[in-house]
């Protein structure tokens, strides 16, 4: 089975539609990179697979793992294995990152039916997690995100991947804003949880988080739609060449 | 994900107050109606000394010369002071309860259902002792022959009019004089029963000592009178929970807390009131107009108020501190949550008299649903208060965009040696908060639960242990439904 299966999604942001007609094929193991230049849709796509309330789907379908996501809301889909490393993470002051997932790492376990982890299990769980992607101590004692660096914060995404153990892993331009450091950082992370039994989606402007991240396929998307899929070299292609010939506008 | 549309406060409306039972109980009331009569009834049906009578009558006659303030940012319609009862007592078979036994079974049985540990057995277990009030008396004072034999005093208002006279007269209206205000007067004339707690020179009591106010008689008000006093070096911690049956007419609880901490002595007042906040259109609910206020009249002495205020349609309520005693300290933590139509007007009077005193004053307000929320404070530095310090800190979380918060700071200085710091903060939970929570797992309900006590946690953490994680329940269920 693919692990996840899109077909003609159409979607609308506040009645305007982004996304036209996006068909994907996502299979475990595999690493999907998605390239655009800004205003293509690529942030919808995102938001859309994870059931963000404010981007609406006007017509096609998504399974995720077999499942039709359009029953299962934002929550569900996560607990059921999709994660989400945000653009911008939000700040939750007052409730320390190590609190907040404990609660994360429970309530996925808890709609997976598997047992709870008390504090010291958690505690155990958090180091093993701390081998593949390394966080400081005082970031996961700190509120969630607050007073974090740009860098910080992605790396507590990744981080947050790595302790919820998804079958999908979805960046969102978590390149943006990074220096050459954090980035490699963030993307020894992802190449850590590379697995045959999870699949990733990266989605960014520019073709140097791909350095890092070796990409399986790499698709073009220009106004809503996908507009040529390759290998890892298209990626290069585009790097040469920009988005210009597809959209008409000037690349990056 | 959206916020606070239609769709979610008609899941409010499935919603329900959990505490919203009546007892069926026979009770021995005054008719409705406040003359001078009605104040020297009361006084006689308790057996109370001449003094006493006329305390009162003195305070009813000041009462009637008064008018009910209109300062505060809450609106209701006039209160009809003669349609209330100001006595009513669940009736008894015998005439006080010399023993659980004796405590009428059903009474029992609404306890039960609040949770709260009447019965000694299971207050060994929590090691808490409860005066309960049910409408206007005190059904049993539990774990008390512990205290006496290290002279705590601990029983109910009246019986220590009767036990103790001479320490209520010593105290009574000395923190909240019977001129005060509008409520507190009133209080003073028909105030019907209450806790009464004493701690002697020295002594640090063993156990957290608690009240249980119930309303249960339809158009009754409560009008409890609480004196708590600790000798020189004493210390006491004191915990108050409220609930009320769920009625469709407001009810009026109109409450006296009086304070007093001699020298080194230490008094710490936690209060989580739950009474009933009316429905979803704003119709019943208790109205909460309440003067606490402590004194701190010796040197080195203490007082700290926490309360978490979850109920009530209308809450006006400003726990207090007169730090009269050098280097006294007060201290004040608040949590005060509305919901649906529920108005608050909450915050404290930090009054610095005496020198290097020093107060903090932290404050959640969190208004969710069509509520209004305001914080209101006095940071009072007299000229004699050299040294003195305080720190303010006013936070606001708004849900949804028909709610409303407000800040009222009054900050007068009077000596330059001293240090004012005040801030404020006004956040929104976001839907954008919201998603990444539920991205991570997280359900909409829980995600605002863990949002809303992270914001919380300041005061949280001052409450007894067992007080706190009640706390933290009473403000998920309070908020049910509020983000949808």
């Amino acid at each position: 089975m693919a692990l996840l299966e899109i077909k003609d999604l159409h979607a609308s942001v506040a009645g305007k539609p982004i996304l036209k007609g996006i068909n994907l094929t996502i299979n475990f193991g595999e690493v999907h990179a998605i390239m655009g230049p800004n205003g293509s849709g690529k942030s919808t796509l995102s938001n859309v697979l994870a059931g963000n309330e404010a981007y609406e789907k006007t017509a096609g379908e998504v399974l995720f793992a077999e499942q039709n996501l359009d029953d299962l809301a934002a929550h569900e889909r996560a607990c059921a294995g999709m994660f989400l490393a945000f653009q911008y993470p939000v700040e939750i002051p007052g409730i320390s990152n190590m609190y907040f997932l404990k609660a994360a790492v429970n309530a996925v376990r808890a709609y997976q039916g598997r047992e709870q982890l008390d504090a010291m299990e958690f505690l155990d769980f958090v180091e093993t997690r701390k081998k593949v992607v390394k966080i400081r101590d005082d970031l996961l004692e700190r509120a969630v995100n607050s007073g974090f660096s740009g860098g910080e914060k992605k790396r507590n995404e990744i981080f947050q991947m790595a302790m919820l153990e998804p079958k999908l892993g979805i960046l969102d331009e978590t390149d943006s804003g990074l220096d050459i450091d954090a980035l490699r950082i963030v993307a020894d992370g992802v190449n850590a949880l590379r697995s045959p039994e999870r699949g990733f989606l990266v989605i960014t402007h520019y073709q140097r988080l791909l350095n890092y991240i070796e990409p399986d396929f790499v698709h073009v998307l220009v106004h809503g739609q996908i507009v040529k899929s390759g290998g890892k070299e298209l990626a290069l292609e585009l790097e040469s060449e920009g988005y210009a010939s597809w959209s008409g506008e000037e690349g990056p | 994900m959206k916020i606070q549309d239609e769709k979610s406060f008609d899941e409010l409306a499935g919603k329900q107050y959990k505490y919203g039972f009546v007892t069926d109980i026979e009770s021995d009331s005054l008719p409705p109606g406040l003359n001078e009569q009605i104040v020297r009834e009361i006084s006689r049906r308790k057996n109370e000394p001449e003094w006493l009578t006329e305390w009162r009558v003195k305070a009813f006659k000041h009462w009637e010369t008064m008018e009910q303030p209109t300062w505060a940012k809450v609106e209701f319609p006039p209160i009809d002071y003669q349609a209330i009862s100001y006595y009513s007592a669940p009736k008894q078979k015998i005439s006080a309860p010399k023993s659980l036994d004796e405590v009428d079974p059903e009474l029992l049985a609404t306890y039960e259902k609040l949770g709260i540990p009447l019965r000694e057995q299971e207050v060994l277990a929590g090691v808490v002792a409860v005066d309960a009030v049910f409408d206007s008396v005190s059904v049993a004072t539990t774990f008390r022959g512990k205290l006496e034999e290290m002279g705590i005093v601990f029983c109910s208002f009246s019986e220590a009019v009767q036990k103790h006279p001479e320490l209520v007269r010593k105290y009574l209206g000395t923190v909240v004089p019977y001129k005060d205000n509008y409520f507190a007067t009133l209080n003073s004339a028909v105030f019907s029963d209450g806790s009464f707690c004493y701690v002697p020179p020295g002594v640090r009591c063993p156990m957290e000592l608690s009240t249980y106010f119930r309303i249960n008689a339809a158009n009754t008000g409560q009008f409890e009178r609480t004196l708590l006093v600790a000798d020189e070096g004493a210390c006491v911690s004191y915990l108050e929970g409220c609930t009320a049956p769920q009625r469709d007419e407001n009810q009026l609880h109109a409450a006296v807390v009086e304070l007093v901490a001699l020298g080194n002595a230490q008094i710490k007042y936690s209060t989580v009131q739950n009474w009933y906040p009316g429905d979803k259109d704003g119709r019943g609910g208790i109205y909460n107009f309440v003067t606490k206020r402590g004194h701190c009249r010796g040197d080195n002495s203490k007082i700290s108020w926490t309360q978490v205020e979850t109920g009530s349609a209308i809450t006006w309520k400003y726990p207090s501190c007169v730090l009269k005693g050098d280097h006294s300290v007060g201290e004040f933590y608040s949590v005060a949550v509305t919901n649906n139509l529920q108005q608050a007007d909450t915050g404290t009077k930090m009054i610095h008299i005496g020198k290097n005193t020093r107060s903090t004053i932290v404050s959640k307000g969190i208004s969710a649903g069509r509520a209004q929320n305001s914080y209101r404070g006095l940071v009072r530095i007299q000229e004699t208060a050299e040294n003195a310090r305080n720190f303010s800190q006013c936070d606001s979380m708004l849900i949804g965009d028909r709610c409303g918060a407000h800040t009222f700071p009054y900050i007068e200085v009077g000596n330059p040696t001293a240090q004012v710091e005040h801030e404020a903060t006004t956040t929104k939970i976001g839907e954008d908060q919201i998603f990444y929570c539920n991205q991570r797992g997280l359900e909409t309900e829980e995600a605002v639960n863990l949002i809303v006590n992270g914001f919380c946690k300041e005061v949280f953490r001052e409450l007894p242990m067992e007080f706190a994680v009640e706390a933290q329940k009473l403000l998920g269920i309070s908020l049910e439904g509020s983000v949808g």
